[in-house]
């Protein structure tokens, strides 16, 4: 085979799945359910947030259903507010906060260092059942009623007024809380203690590098949202405590707590998603991360300055025109970072060999729809615009434009992207292609109306509006039809492929990270022997010489 | 070419390399269990500050809200079993040191001693507190269950702490925000007696299997890092017991 071109790929028509697998390495439901196993415990969670996102999904449709009309045609004003309040907890808390870390950094990260396992595989699995056990106490939250204070649980409407599930929904989200904490812990205490040898923190693929600075939030600021929950739990049960004004407490104080927790979680919803387009830019403009060092590090800043701007959500809830004047300079900061990511990635593309694989069509969908979330963000962030825009679907249309144009779409990216490394078998590609591009249409067909509806005035969070607005509602409602069709498309033919798929092959990407390096699916223990580093993240060359060398082996043979 | 790494692979997988019964496949050596372990307490230990740390926002915000109350509130705690339940829990956190310590030199009947003197301190700890929820209780101070503010209304009600402290009475509104305080010091101290009660679970477990031998052959990682969370919930304490006892004595 010459060595002219850039890329020699593999026959994979004589690849075969190897029989010794961690899939195939024991067999029946107890052998799943009592595992250890990294990958293993990232395939429970694939599914189980699977089976969340599409609850979230159904509910997303029930909101789009009735805003098809300005009167409350389907469901009654009660019933829309306990929907949305689901939606938006399910989609938050179960699957946008574990989407990326627990499934896909689940299974790559211990094989991205070279590591067995993560660090504690007990623990992991512990994650997952404290996952499902929030998810078990969601679905009886729905069944036994709902519960209707928004996701964001505002005291004194959650401590005080309300009379539908709180408890239970907040018990939910505490224990959903610690699942994300043992996760980010695990990622943390893997990533500094079980690198392979020569593996340094500047060879580090920079997926792990975002995840590590996403698990920095889950650690640091997960807790506190646990306390204020019970808080509030405790609250109700004693109708005596901290945040609600007819007991003496301060609702201001619930918000401070809430979003210094949550306003972190927007980026732990959002790094590991970075870190996937990384790792695919890379792979499929065959070059590496333009500037890494500045991603890698771009990555933490994003964490640090994370913590320091929660109060933007607080602009018009009483906080001090000088607190609001600090934390909407420290909001702009973000952008930052965020910018040397997308301007990075852009130059990555500068005169790579693009191809436009399905985790890539992805990956540009991306950084489009990042980019406008990003930038809308910047408009929130400046205390004058928000006191217009806050409140409206303009803050709808920004934070979705965020976490599904920019999370879900680098969700499917990555699902695409590691599918032949989990599975061993390709996902049928002229499909997946058409699936990403109708997801990216659906999704601008949703969202882009909000925004426009936001800057007209329509508030969010209600069931009926004013009839001019229906045009646009019409528009989204549509498109969310469309949007609905792109997830589906990925469970069929992803399913599909599980037994019809082409075999991978070790590294059908030619990517270079240790984890293209050991077979698909990879054993129970990541590799047969610890691989030594000896090469930079992201070397094409170093790979092209490893092919290079097995061909001639090959020969030889 | 698959075929040749699929049992190469194969092949090098059966092999594996002798080491102690309790390391754990997935390391490469002891030395890099225990480091792995112990910076994973570590790091929940840090998680576990931040956890704490929203009750003690919360609770410095009150105070400087309702400071009057607080202070009222503070008095009619008893300063006798807090003190004496603070020494429990220094004197429990020495000798679960030198239980590390035992174990460190592997000595199974010094170890086995100290864990379970450290489980009987434990225990005396929360007995201590139980006797002093039960005071609270019987003095109508469990808000939302069983209070009065007649206390802090007239605190020459209470001739023992009014001897002590000669409180003035507060106005209705101020009285009620006791009920805020003792909300708080029933959060914070329950917090902290459901990390005893898990300790203390967790030393029962360790006991028996400390007197199997496990910890005194060398591998003392779950010994060090049961210490550092044990530690750690003292620490908790020892900034529990001024905010809530002592700040306002006069």
């Amino acid at each position: 085979m010459s060595a002219a071109t850039i890329v020699s790929l593999p026959d994979q028509s004589t690849a075969r799945i190897p029989k010794m697998n961690f899939l195939t390495k024991e067999n029946g439901l107890l052998s799943w359910l009592l595992t250890g196993d990294h990958k293993r415990i990232a395939t429970l969670y694939l599914i189980s947030i699977t089976f969340f996102f599409f609850i979230g999904g159904a509910l997303a449709g029930l909101i789009r259903l009735e805003l098809l009309t300005p009167q409350t045609s389907l469901m009654a004003a009660d019933t829309y507010n306990k929907v949305f309040t689901m939606h938006g907890v399910i989609m938050v808390f179960l699957f946008l906060v574990p989407s990326v870390p627990a499934t896909i950094g689940n299974f790559v990260i211990p094989l991205m260092v070279g590591a067995r396992d993560l660090a504690l595989p007990k623990i992991n699995l512990l994650s997952w059942y404290l996952y499902i056990i929030a998810g078990f106490m969601v679905i009886y939250t729905m069944a036994a009623g709902g519960v209707d204070t928004g996701w964001t649980f505002t005291s004194p409407l959650s401590t005080h007024y309300l009379n539908t599930h709180v408890i239970s929904t907040g018990l939910a989200i505490f224990v959903a809380g610690f699942s994300s904490i043992f996760t980010g812990l695990n990622f943390i205490v893997t990533i500094h203690k079980m690198r392979a040898p020569g593996m340094t923190w500047f060879r580090l693929p920079l997926f792990v590098w975002s995840n590590y600075a996403a698990s920095i939030l889950m650690v640091l600021g997960t807790p506190v949202l646990a306390i204020t929950l019970v808080l509030v739990v405790l609250e109700r049960t004693v109708h005596i405590g901290v945040f609600d004004p007819a007991y003496g407490g301060d609702p201001i104080l619930f918000q401070h707590l809430f979003w210094f927790y949550s306003h972190p979680a927007v980026y732990i919803m959002i790094l590991p998603g970075m870190g996937v387009i990384s790792e695919v830019v890379s792979t499929f403009s065959r070059k590496r991360v333009f500037g890494y060092t500045a991603v890698a590090f771009s990555s933490v800043a994003i964490a640090v300055f994370g913590f320091f701007v929660w109060a933007h959500h607080m602009f018009i809830m009483g906080i001090s025109n000088y607190a609001a004047l600090v934390f909407s300079l420290l909001t702009m900061l973000v952008a930052v970072p965020s910018a040397i990511k997308i301007f990075n990635w852009a130059f990555t593309l500068y005169k790579g060999s693009i191809t436009f694989e399905t985790p890539m069509l992805y990956a540009f969908g991306f950084m489009g729809l990042f980019t406008i979330g990003g930038m809308t963000g910047v408009f929130l962030g400046t205390t004058g615009t928000d006191i217009h825009l806050t409140e409206t679907y303009f803050i709808v249309a920004h934070f979705h434009f965020v976490m599904v144009g920019g999370m879900l779409m680098a969700f499917l990216s990555g699902i695409h992207f590691w599918w032949p490394k989990w599975t061993g078998r390709m996902y049928p590609e002229k499909i997946s292609q058409f699936a990403a591009v109708v997801t990216f249409i659906g999704f601008n067909f949703t969202f882009f109306p909000q925004f426009i509806l936001g800057t007209l005035g329509m508030p969010r969070r209600y069931a009926a509006y004013p009839p001019e607005f229906q045009a646009l509602n019409v528009f989204s409602t549509a498109g969310a039809t469309i949007l609905g069709v792109g997830y589906l498309l990925p469970i069929l033919y992803l399913t599909w492929s599980l037994k019809y798929g082409a075999v991978a092959g070790n590294n059908p990407w030619q990517a270079t990270g240790l984890e293209w390096q050991t077979q698909s699916p990879p054993l129970t223990e990541n590799f047969p022997v610890i691989p030594i580093m000896d090469h930079e993240a992201y070397d094409y060359e170093w790979l092209e010489k490893q092919n290079l060398a097995r061909l001639r082996q090959e020969e030889v043979v | 070419m698959s075929k040749s790494t699929a049992t190469a692979n194969g092949a090098a997988a059966e092999v594996h390399h002798e080491h102690p019964p309790y390391q754990r496949h997935h390391f490469e050596s002891v030395e890099q269990q225990a480091d792995t372990t112990n910076f994973a307490m570590w790091l929940f230990l840090l998680t576990e500050i931040m956890f704490f740390g929203g009750l003690f926002t919360a609770y410095l915000i009150m105070r400087n809200w309702y400071y009057p109350a607080f202070v009222e509130a503070s008095h009619q705690l008893n300063i006798g079993w807090g003190t004496a339940n603070t020494g429990v829990l220094i004197v429990s956190s020495f000798t679960m040191a030198m239980g590390v310590w035992s174990a460190e030199m592997r000595k199974k009947g010094m170890l086995v001693l100290f864990l379970s003197l450290t489980w009987i301190l434990g225990m005396a700890f929360l007995g201590i507190k139980s006797i002093e929820y039960h005071e609270k209780w019987e003095k109508h101070h469990v808000p939302g269950l069983h209070w009065s503010d007649a206390s802090f209304l007239n605190p020459a009600s209470d001739p023992e702490v009014y001897k002590e402290y000669h409180d003035k009475p507060l106005a209705p509104d101020m009285a009620e925000k006791a009920g805020m305080y003792f909300f708080l010091y029933f959060a914070m101290t329950g917090m902290h007696a459901l990390h005893m009660i898990i300790g203390i679970s967790l030393l029962t477990f360790m006991i028996f299997r400390a007197r199997a031998g496990a910890y005194t052959t060398g591998h003392v990682t779950y010994v060090e890092n049961f210490g550092l969370y044990w530690h750690f919930v003292d620490i908790i304490w020892i900034f529990l017991f001024p905010l809530l006892y002592l700040i306002s004595r006069h």
